[in-house]
């Protein structure tokens, strides 16, 4: 295509400035959206796998466990093994710091072994002459990172959380093999054991394998010597992990992006219709003068292009900015706690920003691509004549659209079926973009069916209005399609996110059953209650009975994120939010005589299991099998969970610790009271003392704060779908100069001319509404049923908040007349003699 | 008598390990550390050494080494000398600790491989917590072992006991049997060896001189049988240096006619003499100790590292003073190859040489009378403890 030409469609974005600027800014949007939480998640998940390659150093093989470990026993057997030619024990624990925010990873080492296979972890000692130094209980050597995140200024003693303690440890040094950026404590592997209770532990096992075994032959012969729920694996598997925990988390975030970028197109489609049919004698001419077919195709298709890429390379700019911005204020984490800790640097990466580029010129060029090939079917001779654009407003959607609307319905309810691919819910989000553009087939049906309802006359105005929508509603399309995209997305995801706060809201009230909690950690953390604190807690003055929660971590599955275990009481009314199965431990079909336990959502589709299955388990080592006795739902911890009785676990662990105690009062006796009296035996630091009523209002609050990137989508949805009604009315009214001076003639006021137009424009976004509430209602089922159950596994019970959909529809008809009413003006002002005999 | 370079190598392999350039203190501990069990025994005269029960560990005693060298002839009547010393040590840390990997005993091994043929010794190290089966010291007889490192006695009935040597590294491997012939020679007052003028620092110490030695050696890619004899040392004390020493000179000898030759002298600060001691096993079995100026050393040749600079005097004229009228007697020490230079400050902070040597009389045409080895150890920079 040749300068000129590529001037002369180029041009005819200028002058619709508005139009494209808000096209190119949804566009932009989605881009910068989607590039910064690639650019924050890589960036982080980079870190996280450089921080994990420096702590393996040159181990060929780990043997890892969840945080609970295993008995130290294996260590001795497989440092002897002749496949194995240095082998280093690791006890890793995240210590809580009282006082402080976060953990500290602390890892306790052996130094002999550390040199030989983790060189990245050897402690300096900063003191002359610190003989032993390394060795010493009470000294921990800190990387640099480690010293900014939990030390003041100035000060040599570390504080850390141990069990319901504090320990002190002198600071003797750094670990300067850390990366930058990794907080890490290093000290003895015995200090380690004993300041937090884990003598006969290890949590790690690092190993480098002796010449000409390869590590094939190494997990072969070795994994029969491990005890159940240990992994042996090469340790690049604990980024694949950390990239499958966080997976789900990003395409949440990746999908919020992809529905910015998908409005985007939306606009980028009603503009592009709206300026096609505007300049439709203009191509005519240019057919005339001898343009083909495909130059005019790909000139217009050039304009969405122009549009994408402008949208796209300031996308990058954002992208990148807000990456920066993420980066500086929250770290590489995202805000869900994966990468906690980690402050990763910003990459410039030519194949991302390409690739994000080409994204925003894909979503360009595809929301030009119906309008560009409708201008280039019309023929150049009707093109020409007086009142062509009128005439191809008016008979622009065609019936042909139905069955292509039928097409996707089907295709999409196929699509729901899909069962998920590599974790992402492929098919939900394919039903869901078929079910837009299902609902923007339908509009002209729907509009005619809805006029053929609506035929009841009363005003001319009213006659007018009804009959214009009834004979055209490809009119309804062009203005109409922005609405329905964007009111079915708005929906859609108010529904959603209505539907998911009340059932956290629900779920909260189950799970928090007592009157007051005790918390001393979480579960990987080094803070629990033992038998003592516990004794203090139950002698309390006002403490009615306490239930205890111990929460540690197996790993079910070779290659995945550990699942959350959790040792509790299941009767006495401290239920579960079961969603099948029973809370009973003795049922009457059970023949099996094993011990129930309740698997959360995502554990139950992790394991592929269902009440009455087999469930086994591996705790201290051994494998145990319990009967599934029904699943539950767990907002809570994404990776699954199980939920096991409490005194079958202490009986197969021996573990007796607890991280959480759920406290009820007796009767009569204030909440608060219990509370403060609770406060004076344990410190503020190391205990969290809360009531049902504040972790609920916190959680809410956290909920809320989530999904407010969410409200905002919503919000730039709704502007673009009126924008869509303005642009439609500005141009149809110029279009419909001639008709609006005849009915001047005819004796209309301007007054009445401009109530027409706010009831065409009324009754089109009325239409649009319509549709887009119903299609926003299937996708929000879509959404609920599909994309969530798969990629979240958690289900909700759905919620549609219809007050506020109804004011929220109201208020979109009545400022669509309005927009369309302001858009018309021009129109109206013209003198009806001209404005006839310019049509003549 | 070694200790100095064995004690160096204990100690700063962990300062080494625990702070780079960090200089060792040897008064350091002053049982202010936390964990610190009761204080260090004391090496003091008198005591009988009982066996085999001394043979074994002496955990409470800060120090403690069983140090083997020898010379082993292969198929091909190639000589080589062979080193392997067990260090144990007490930091009085974490003791009464309930893990396991307490660091209240640790071990540390070392071994060279003295070969003509490569002009230089091949060396490895080890270092470990004791944390039995993996390392740990026996106390019932001589059983110390690192990982896949040991030195062990073995005995069964009708059978004479033996040591048995496993050593495995990346350039060599062993694997001796080495047989004493008749009782540990004890050195110094019935075992007490004093090292210098305050009776504080002492040791006990025994020698096993003739332990006869069969079994494989590998030094590269070759694998040889070899048989050879070899000298054990066992040392175990609690303040053993005194704070003026620089350094100091060791051998111990097999002699042809079946007599051992041990000697030692410790240096001060200039190079002069603190204080010299000997023990010397005639063929008949008789035993003479040799103390203070019965004793002198003097070098007769220098040597200088091409690595590390430093000069030490690879030859030696010793001699001891004869009895009552009896002329002194005078030996020549000779080393197997110049180079027998220990280069581990990377590892261990220290540099010494330690290496084979042959023992000729003082006739005016020498003749070879014994086979041995020779430590020398401060000539290079002031060693810190």
């Amino acid at each position: 295509m040749n300068p000129a030409l590529v001037r002369l469609f180029a041009a005819s974005l200028g002058r619709r400035r508005l139009a494209t600027a808000l096209a190119l800014f949804a566009i932009a949007l989605g881009v910068a959206l989607g590039l910064a939480v690639q650019l924050i998640h890589e960036a982080a998940l980079d870190e996280f796998g450089r921080g994990m390659r420096e702590l393996a150093g040159e181990a060929d093989l780990q043997v890892r466990s969840g945080r609970v470990g295993f008995d130290e026993q294996l260590y001795l057997t497989l440092a002897l093994r002749p496949e194995i030619a240095e082998a280093s024990p690791v006890l890793e624990l995240d210590a809580r710091l009282p006082g402080r925010a976060g953990t500290l990873r602390i890892l306790g080492i052996d130094l002999f072994r550390v040199a030989h296979v983790q060189p990245a972890l050897m402690p300096v000692a900063d003191d002359r002459d610190a003989r032993f130094a390394g060795l010493q209980p009470d000294t921990i050597f800190l990387s640099a990172a480690a010293q900014d995140k939990a030390m003041g200024k100035g000060r040599g003693v570390l504080r850390v959380q141990s069990g319901v303690k504090v320990v002190a440890f002198r600071v003797a040094g750094t670990v300067p093999g850390a990366g930058v950026g990794q907080a890490l404590g290093v000290m003895d592997i015995a200090a380690a054991q004993e300041a937090f209770g884990q003598v006969g532990r290890l949590t790690r096992i690092d190993l480098k394998l002796a010449p000409g075994v390869s590590r094939e032959q190494a997990v072969t012969r070795l994994s029969p010597l491990l005890p159940a729920g240990i992994s042996l694996s090469q340790p690049e598997a604990s980024g694949t992990e950390a990239a499958a925990l966080s997976r789900a988390y990003r395409v949440n975030l990746t999908m919020l992006a992809a529905i910015a970028l998908l409005t985007g197109g939306f606009l980028v489609f009603s503009t592009q219709w709206l300026s096609v049919v505007r300049r439709r004698r203009e191509f005519a001419l240019f057919r005339a003068l001898g343009m083909n077919r495909g130059t005019l195709l790909r000139g217009l298709l050039l304009e969405g292009a122009i549009t994408g890429l402008a949208g796209g390379l300031a996308g990058i700019a954002l992208g990148h900015l807000f990456a920066a911005l993420a980066f500086r204020l929250i770290g590489g984490d995202l805000g869900a706690g994966y990468f906690e800790g980690l402050r990763p640097s910003l990459q410039f990466s030519p194949g991302v920003i390409g690739f994000y580029t080409a994204l925003g010129v894909a979503a360009g060029i595809a929301g030009a691509w119906l309008p560009a090939h409708d201008a280039t079917l019309m023929g150049p001779a009707s093109g020409l004549k007086a009142g062509a654009a009128e005439a191809a407003v008016l008979g622009g959607m065609k019936e042909s659209r139905g069955r292509g609307a039928l097409a996707c319905f089907g295709l999409g309810l196929f699509a729901c079926l899909l069962p998920p691919f590599g974790g992402i819910p492929v098919g939900g989000y394919v039903a869901v973009a078929l079910a837009l553009a299902c609902a923007v087939m339908v509009l002209p049906w729907a509009t005619r069916f809805s006029m053929q309802v609506l035929n009841v006359g009363r005003g001319v105005v009213w006659r007018l209005a009804h009959a214009r929508l009834a004979a055209a509603p490809g009119q309804a399309v062009v203005a109409g399609a922005g609405v329905v995209a964007s009111v079915a997305l708005a929906v859609s995801m108010a529904i959603m996110v209505s539907s998911f706060r009340v059932s956290v809201d629900d779920w909260l009230g189950t799970v928090l059953p007592a009157d007051l909690y005790l918390r001393a950690s979480s579960a990987g953390a080094s803070g629990f209650f033992d038998a003592d604190a516990l004794k203090l807690v139950e002698n309390t003055p006002g403490v009615a009975f306490i239930d205890t929660v111990r929460a540690t971590e197996v790993r079910l599955i070779d290659g995945r994120p550990p699942v959350t275990l959790i040792a509790r009481e299941v009767s006495r009314g401290w239920g579960l939010p079961l969603v099948s199965g029973s809370l009973s431990a003795h049922q009457r079909d059970d023949s099996t005589g094993l011990p129930p336990a309740w698997l959360s959502e995502a554990a139950a589709d992790m394991l592929q299991l269902a009440p009455g299955s087999t469930l086994s388990l591996p705790i201290a080592g051994r494998m145990n099998l319990f009967r599934v006795a029904g699943v539950w739902r767990d907002y809570a911890r994404q990776n699954g969970a199980v939920v096991i009785g409490r005194d079958v676990y202490r009986q197969l662990s021996g573990d007796l610790k607890v991280n959480d105690v759920a406290i009820r009062v007796v009767a009569g006796t204030s909440v608060d009271e219990v509370a403060l009296a609770l406060r004076e035996v344990f410190s503020d630091d190391l205990v969290d003392i809360a009531m049902p009523g504040e972790i609920r209002k916190l959680s809410l609050e956290i909920f809320d704060r989530t999904f407010l990137v969410t409200y905002l989508m919503e919000a730039v949805a709704i502007m673009i779908g009126l924008f869509g009604i303005a642009s439609t009315f500005a141009a149809l009214s110029t279009a419909r100069k001639g008709e609006f001076g005849m009915l001047r003639h005819l004796g209309m006021t301007r007054a009445e001319i401009g109530r027409l137009i706010a009831l065409e424009g009324g009754l089109t976004a009325a239409v649009g509404v319509g549709v887009g509430v119903v299609a926003g209602g299937g996708i929000a089922w879509i959404l609920i049923e599909v994309v969530n159950r798969q990629s979240f596994h958690w289900s909700m019970d759905i919620h549609v908040p219809y007050a506020g959909l109804a004011a929220f529809s109201l208020g979109l008809v009545v400022l669509a007349a309005m927009v369309a009413r302001v858009a018309g003006y021009r129109a109206m002002r013209q003198s009806a003699v001209l404005a006839v005999r310019e049509d003549w | 008598m070694m200790q100095r370079s064995r004690h160096i190598f204990a100690t700063c392999l962990f300062s080494a390990l625990c702070a780079v350039n960090a200089a060792c203190h040897a008064d350091s501990d002053t049982g202010v550390l936390r964990g610190a069990g009761p204080a260090y025994p004391g090496v003091v005269p008198g005591e009988t050494l009982v066996f085999p029960r001394d043979h074994g560990a002496h955990p409470d005693f800060r120090t403690e080494w069983w140090y083997i060298t020898g010379w082993l002839r292969d198929e091909a009547d190639v000589e080589r000398g062979f080193q392997l010393t067990f260090f144990r040590v007490r930091p009085r840390i974490a003791e009464g600790g309930s893990s396991r990997f307490s660091p209240n005993q640790l071990l540390l091994a070392h071994a060279a491989v003295a070969d003509p043929a490569r002009w230089r010794l091949l060396h490895a190290e080890r270092a470990e917590r004791s944390l039995p089966p993996l390392a740990g010291a026996g106390e019932a007889h001589t059983d110390v072992r690192i990982r896949d490192w040991s030195l062990a006695w073995s005995e069964a009935p009708g059978v004479a006991g033996a040591y048995h040597a496993r050593v495995g590294a990346g350039e060599f491997a062993f694997d001796l049997e080495l047989r004493p012939e008749g009782a540990p020679v004890l050195n110094g007052q019935g075992g007490y060896s004093r090292k210098a003028p305050d009776p504080k620092h002492a040791s006990y110490y025994y020698s096993r001189p003739h332990l006869k030695v069969s079994g494989h050696l590998s030094a590269g890619h070759d694998a040889h049988r070899v048989t050879g004899a070899a000298w054990l040392d066992h040392e175990w004390s609690s303040e053993i240096m005194p704070d003026d020493a620089r350094g100091w000179d060791w051998i111990g000898v097999n002699l042809d006619d079946g007599g051992a030759l041990m000697a030692f002298r410790m240096r001060g600060e200039k190079g002069e003499p603190i204080w010299s001691a000997a023990t010397l096993r005639e063929a008949d079995g008789s035993l003479r100790t040799f103390q203070q100026d019965e004793i002198s050393f003097v070098p007769t040749r220098e040597w200088r590292s091409p690595r590390s600079g430093t000069v030490y005097p690879v030859a030696w004229s010793l001699h001891l003073a004869g009895a009552g009228n009896a002329p002194v007697r005078t030996f020549r020490i000779v080393p197997l190859m110049d180079d027998q230079e220990l280069d581990s400050r990377a590892s261990t902070g220290a540099i010494y040489w330690e290496g084979a040597v042959r023992l000729f009389d003082d006739g005016t045409e020498p003749q070879e009378i014994g086979k041995g080895y020779l430590e020398m150890t401060g000539y290079a920079d002031r060693l810190e403890m």
